[in-house]
């Protein structure tokens, strides 16, 4: 069962320039994007910097307006939705950011910070708001003396958990987690990356989880979506992703990153991709990463944008974005 | 017989804060020879920046001085030269590449100036002959259309093609070492991919001697031929990149490899992270700094710090807990079990 479904959404951002702040053109920062989460699942929504993961997250929490498109969360029209009733789906669709020095009130305490979604939307008690949070500071491994302290006096980890404690505070059902390791120390990273696992173990959490790192993100998530100047370009399960890349940014991607042990590192043939990522304010013709592409042929590839679809060749539901995708011959073994 | 570059001897770097004391390098040695490539990797506050501070001479003083230790460049100790001198050893010699490239290079002046005024300034070439220089550099670096690029402005420069011009500008003047510290981290990865590559193509072509400081333990393994892990402002473990990453003696070690999700995994095993919180470099322990985090300490561990031991060629580890000892507990650790079988 799906409880997100994303359809074609696009988020254009106006370029003003002059005196008189006219719009001289647009950021094409999400260009056309769906996918859908099932309940309980991980998405993994992976690109480089720029390719639109970011606003993709914050567009379909509505935290900015969208140019185009659909989002439902549980059948409900998030982007139709009225004030009221985006208050009432705020209570199940929560975000974790990336910052976990800018994301948290300097002056305010952390039981003020992990209190005040249940003050929004006006659950319980002062006592029992209170008692909330030091069940939410044990949930993330911290403990109810840490209620009274103030931000500066934790650790970017602990600041980490403070953070995902306040989106836990509501019982929501969907966490957007924008890039929440990214900041902290690999020892630490592994800890929250534990801590986020349990969570949706424990409290059958459903996670969007945006980052630019594909170690992490093939570590948490059951399925996930590559991203490149914002489109998806590739969507599949993350185990048959890894192993069978079909598009030829997915293969690049994956390829660039280096493997923590040598032996592997000395044996693996890379494929380095030339040039830089084209700007979302004027993104190519056709394909969008026909530029970089080894395998770009000028038609089709500079005509037209190929559709997200899934091939036959793959079963499943593995799509690709590709008019020359890698097909796997089902005689032939994995990764080769 | 290979050259040796560089020998840094119980190298000691401390900042003297209103706070405290901070002994952000505290006792480190290795060497670094021709052709070679030595990783530093440690988390942040680890020393590894100053090490690298420390041997180019940059720590500001104040609050920071370089408080004991030695730094023997082919012969010559770097630690009792003039500054003078040192500037001249700087570019020269040794060349240091920075993780954050826009803040490296100067926004107001032209890319094709800075990388000349380098070459002015170390071999005294003609303002004409530096000039088409920098415009040949930008071209072994892998920038198109470098005649034109040359003229340009740090700003319509992106982030991996400064760091491509930080690298021209290092290898400029041609130095025996070349320090990049943290060079990709700023970057995506496939411009990570880019820039390994040109670090790796400029080492083959000049011969040079890298240090690589980072906290990627993939980075690592991908270029470099020994390695040094850093906690606290103290080596717990170096060697051969082969022996530390199969055969790692030092729990720290250990918690390192065990925390990194790998892409290379095929079935999904959960991470091993290292409990506990990063130390506070003002209230380091006497002993090792990594008491208090390991889950297998010993009495003495937190007053102090452990002998040197050597486990292998060139491998050596600090750590209390014997080796037999040590071997089993590694023996059982799930990111290790199958290095055992194999």
């Amino acid at each position: 069962m799906s409880i997100l479904e994303v359809k074609d959404l696009k988020k254009h951002f106006p370029i003003k320039s002059g005196l008189l702040k006219r719009t001289t053109g647009w950021v094409y920062a999400v260009d056309g994007v769906s996918f859908s989460i099932d309940e309980g699942e991980t998405l993994g929504l992976v690109g480089e910097s720029g390719c639109g993961k970011s606003t993709s997250g914050r567009v379909l929490l509505r935290l900015l307006p969208a140019t185009a498109g659909t989002v439902s969360f549980d059948g409900i029209d998030v982007m139709a939705a009225s004030r009221t009733a985006l208050q009432r789906l705020r209570r199940d669709m929560q975000i974790v950011f990336q910052d976990p020095y800018a994301c948290l009130n300097p002056r305010r305490t952390v039981k003020n910070i992990i209190a005040e979604p249940l003050r929004i939307h006006d659950i319980g008690t002062e006592a029992e708001r209170k008692r909330r949070v030091f069940e939410l500071l044990e949930t993330v491994g911290l403990t109810a003396e840490h209620a009274e302290r103030y931000p500066h006096e934790f650790s970017g980890g602990q600041r980490q958990r403070i953070g995902v404690a306040r989106a836990l505070a509501l019982n929501p059902r969907l966490i957007i987690c924008d890039e929440p390791v990214s900041a902290l120390d690999v020892s630490i990273q592994a800890q929250m990356i534990n801590l986020l696992e349990d969570l949706q173990k424990e409290l059958k959490l459903t996670y969007l989880f945006i980052a630019h790192d594909l170690s992490v993100v093939k570590h948490i998530s059951t399925r996930v979506a590559v991203m490149y100047l914002g489109k998806v370009v590739e969507i599949a399960d993350s185990s048959v992703l890894y192993i069978k890349p079909q598009h030829p940014y997915t293969e690049a991607l994956l390829s660039a990153v280096p493997i923590p042990d040598p032996r592997t590192e000395r044996e693996r043939r890379r494929l380095i991709l030339e040039g830089d990522v084209p700007s979302p304010a004027n993104p190519p013709s056709g394909c969008v990463f026909h530029p970089r592409c080894p395998r770009m042929q000028p038609d089709p590839c500079t005509k037209a944008m190929p559709p997200l679809e899934v091939l036959d060749t793959a079963g499943g539901d593995h799509k690709v974005a590709c008019y020359f995708p890698t097909r796997y011959d089902a005689q032939a073994p994995a990764g080769a | 017989m290979t050259e040796r570059l560089l020998e840094v001897t119980d190298l000691s770097t401390h900042f003297f804060t209103h706070a405290g004391v901070v002994k952000a390098v505290n006792g480190v040695s290795f060497t670094l020879d021709r052709d070679e490539t030595l990783g530093i990797v440690g988390e942040s506050g680890s020393g590894k920046t100053v090490t690298a501070m420390s041997i180019m001479r940059l720590i500001p003083d104040p609050p920071g001085r370089i408080v004991g230790g030695g730094i023997m460049h082919k012969g010559r100790d770097l630690l009792a030269v003039s500054s003078e001198e040192m500037s001249d050893i700087r570019g020269n010699d040794i060349a240091m590449i920075f993780q954050d490239p826009m803040t490296s290079l100067n926004p107001v002046f032209k890319v094709g100036d800075q990388i000349a005024e380098v070459i002015r300034r170390h071999q005294g070439k003609s303002k004409r002959e530096s000039w088409k220089m920098a415009v040949e550099l930008l071209a072994t670096v892998g920038i198109p259309d470098p005649d034109q690029r040359v003229d340009q402005y740090p700003f319509e420069f992106s982030g991996g093609m400064r760091q491509r011009a930080m690298i021209a500008m290092a290898i400029s003047c041609n130095p025996d070492i070349l320090i990049a510290d943290e060079p990709t981290t700023a970057l995506d990865v496939t411009i990570q991919a880019q820039i390994m590559d040109v670090i790796r193509d400029m080492q083959r072509r000049y011969h040079s001697g890298v240090i690589m400081i980072t906290h990627d333990l993939g980075v690592v393994a991908q270029m470099a031929d020994k390695v040094m892990v850093m906690y606290g402002g103290r080596t717990l473990e170096f060697g051969p990149v082969d022996d530390v990453y199969y055969n790692p003696h030092q729990p720290y070690t250990w918690g390192l490899l065990g925390s990194l999700p790998r892409l290379d995994e095929t079935e999904k095993q959960r991470l091993t992270p290292i409990e506990g919180q990063p130390p506070n470099l003002l209230l380091l322990p006497a002993g090792c700094p990594f008491s208090g985090r390991c889950p297998y300490e010993l009495p003495v561990c937190a007053g102090e710090f452990p002998t040197l031991e050597m486990v292998g060629g060139g491998h050596g580890v600090y750590c209390w807990i014997p080796i037999g000892e040590r071997e089993k507990i590694r023996a059982g650790l799930p990111r290790f079990r199958h290095e055992a079988a194999s």
